[in-house]
């Protein structure tokens, strides 16, 4: 698209951009934003600058900016809700869960990366143990991408927002990976991961549809996967209600382990210990933003790097001795 | 030659506001200023002209005064102020009659500027955090007056394939503050208590009511055409844009709040629902494609919140000003009596 300004000229042929719609049709039923579906175009390509600003028509008014109030970025993460947050959870991240790092090196210091790992635990804690080890050991944030029936729900969209976390959109992954290169993390399982009942642990479910590898592709950063050992018996899931999920319009309502010892049991994880292995980075061979990849390279990726997760998880499981002590 | 333009919704705020900026510029010989109801703003050399709400003499209008620029300024996007007949009324059978206007083989329009606005986007939970210009909507319109502006929207793009060499721009704008403008938003900031949605602090973005003509005239001056967002920089917490107007919120249930928006409607505190879903989930706007073409805004989106709590602080103190009344004989005397001596230097 060009945008072009001829001055004065009226009968000058302008390259004219077409106007563009915004298209009313909605998300298919099984279109999951963790699959972060295929984006279209690439917002920041092919724009050209016109003229410069000439003279004002308006004379400029008195104000032009004022203090903000709160540190709330443009994703809506606060780095002061953050800290406070940070403070809260170290105990927790250090005694309850104990988590340890290998290979953490391999995370970039700088520049944009993709961060994947599997996904478990009814209420799962490896989301707020991978934002905060990060956070504390690089001092840059980790923005983690949702699904969006979190932003339906009251509260929990305003804490997970102030927290770091994003709405799953292609849209997003690529401003923030792409614009912005933070370090993003999800979870390519979605809510099927932490869903899936505890007779099924550490067995990784679909990876969407291989989004998280075209968004990669499309911001031109390495995809660093993740595997995390301990989730799954943090909040183990025995049964399944449907019929309340739908109700209340939840991905899954699970009956777990912990709600037997009592109220509190419905949000209190058991105190596995958690490791979480850092994989070698992936960096993908291909132009970034590029409109469309071929959709068997992203799928092939996709499940490579499932299956090395996966083959990771073995690995780990076999040298754990217990599931408390690690 | 200069420029002949004619400005739709003259009686409008922004009709008004841009004929001034549009008196302002040495290249415009004629301004012509459509509306049913009287400008609200003082003017100078500006012809205003009464229509019917669907601007069915457009046609004679343009054929006689050879307009070469339109500024479609007339597009209701405040759905409290009327029913959604008349809206639809004046916005979708208004606009069409506009473009069956200006596309008459005799029609010399060379420039038409459109302001829509970024309610076409519309607000839900499966939003992206910016708009850009290309984005698709996440869900279908809901709203009565996103549909209307999407049915508009529909004519202008028709106008443009039908008139390759017409610039056409399409400006959309996002929630306008400052010193005097009036929408449900700035309603709701002046309510003692400032509603929110419980649970949900949406971030919203804000453009300075300058901006938004300065815009116009931009896209105008640069014959730019396409489609632009036009949106001030930075996306602020409703809790903080409370905050800075200096006020405390009170929480509406998150549950059946369309309902309560009605009930608050019914006692006299308007609540549009589509005020409520921005109140809920919020909407950015991407404004790069505007900056890139070489527009600088005057102000940010704290900025025009800071320029709005400024004003009303000051109505606060002071009562509302005056407003200026078009007096029809006056002005007639003044632009066409032989006793006026006209072209004095000022």
């Amino acid at each position: 698209m060009r945008v072009m300004a001829a001055e004065g000229s009226s009968g000058a042929r302008r390259a004219r951009p077409k106007l563009v719609a915004v298209p009313t049709d909605t998300h298919t039923d099984d279109t999951h934003t963790d699959d972060l579906g295929p984006g279209d175009g690439n917002p920041g390509a092919g724009r050209q600058g016109g003229a410069r600003a000439g003279g004002d028509p308006l004379a400029h008014p008195g104000v032009s900016d004022a203090g903000r109030l709160s540190d709330v970025d443009e994703w809506g993460r606060s780095q002061h809700m953050r800290d406070i947050l940070a403070k809260l959870y170290d105990p927790i991240y250090d005694s309850w869960f104990r988590v340890e790092w290998e290979g953490f090196d391999k995370i970039p210091r700088e520049g944009g990366a993709l961060i994947v790992a599997n996904h478990a635990g009814a209420i799962p804690a490896d989301a707020p143990s991978v934002m905060h080890g990060i956070e504390r050991e690089l001092h840059r944030p980790v923005y983690g991408l949702a699904d969006e029936v979190f932003k339906k729900m009251p509260v929990v969209n305003l804490a997970w927002s102030r927290l770091g976390g994003v709405q799953a959109h292609p849209d997003n992954a690529y401003r923030l990976l792409r614009e912005q290169q933070q370090l993003v993390m999800v979870f390519p399982e979605g809510a099927k991961g932490p869903g899936k009942p505890y007779s099924e642990r550490y067995r990784l479910r679909r990876f969407g549809r291989g989004g998280f590898v075209q968004i990669a592709m499309r911001a031109g950063v390495p995809i660093v996967p993740l595997a995390i050992v301990g989730n799954e018996e943090t909040m183990p899931i025995v049964a399944k209600v449907p019929a309340l999920a739908k109700l209340l319009g939840l991905p899954y309502a699970p009956i777990t382990a912990n709600m037997f010892l009592g109220p509190l049991g419905a949000l209190v994880p058991f105190p596995a210990k958690m490791r979480i292995r850092v994989l070698d980075p992936i960096v993908l061979d291909v132009l970034p933003d590029q409109p469309r990849y071929s959709r068997s390279r992203i799928m092939d990726t996709s499940e490579d790097i499932r299956h090395a997760i996966q083959e990771e998880l073995y690995d780990m499981l076999r040298r754990r001795r217990s599931v408390w002590f690690g | 030659m200069g420029r002949r333009v004619l400005v739709t919704g003259l009686g409008s705020f922004w009709g008004g506001r841009v004929a001034q900026a549009l008196e302002r510029d040495p290249g415009v010989d004629v301004i012509i200023g459509l509306d049913t109801s009287e400008p609200t703003v003082e003017l100078d050399r500006t012809e205003y002209v009464r229509t019917d709400e669907s601007y069915s003499i457009l046609s004679r209008i343009v054929r006689a005064t050879q307009v070469d620029t339109i500024v479609h300024t007339f597009l209701v996007v405040d759905s409290s102020l009327m029913s959604s007949r008349r809206m639809h009324e004046i916005n979708v059978i208004g606009t069409m009659n506009l473009f069956a206007a200006a596309s008459q083989p005799e029609s010399k329009v060379r420039n038409v500027v459109v302001k829509s606005s970024t309610l076409v986007y519309g607000s839900t939970y499966a939003d992206p955090v910016w708009f850009s210009e290309d984005s698709r909507r996440s869900a279908v319109p809901r709203h009565g007056v996103e549909r209307s502006l999407l049915e508009v929207e529909g004519y202008v793009r028709d106008y443009d394939s039908d008139n390759p060499d017409v610039a056409v721009s399409l400006l959309r704008f996002s929630n306008v503050l400052g010193a005097d403008i009036v929408t449900p938003l700035t309603r709701a900031l002046d309510l003692p208590l400032v509603p929110a949605v419980f649970g949900f602090d949406p971030r919203l973005q804000f453009v300075h009511e300058s901006d938004v003509v300065r815009a116009m005239m931009f896209v105008l001056e640069h014959d730019l055409a396409g489609t632009y967002n036009v949106a001030g920089e930075g996306l602020l917490p409703w809790s903080e844009v409370t905050a800075m107007c200096g006020k405390r919120s009170a929480p509406l249930p998150p549950v059946g709040r369309g309902l309560v928006g009605a009930l608050l409607t019914r006692v006299g505190i308007d609540m549009p629902p589509e005020l409520i879903d921005l109140l809920t989930y919020g909407r950015g706007i991407d404004n790069r494609r505007l900056k890139q073409a070489g527009f600088e805004y005057c102000c940010t989106s704290a900025g025009a919140v800071a320029a709005f709590a400024e004003a009303s602080r000051l109505r606060g103190a002071i009562g509302a000003e005056s407003t200026y009344r078009y007096e029809r004989d006056v002005e007639q005397f003044f632009r066409h009596s032989p006793a006026v001596i006209r072209d004095q230097p000022r």
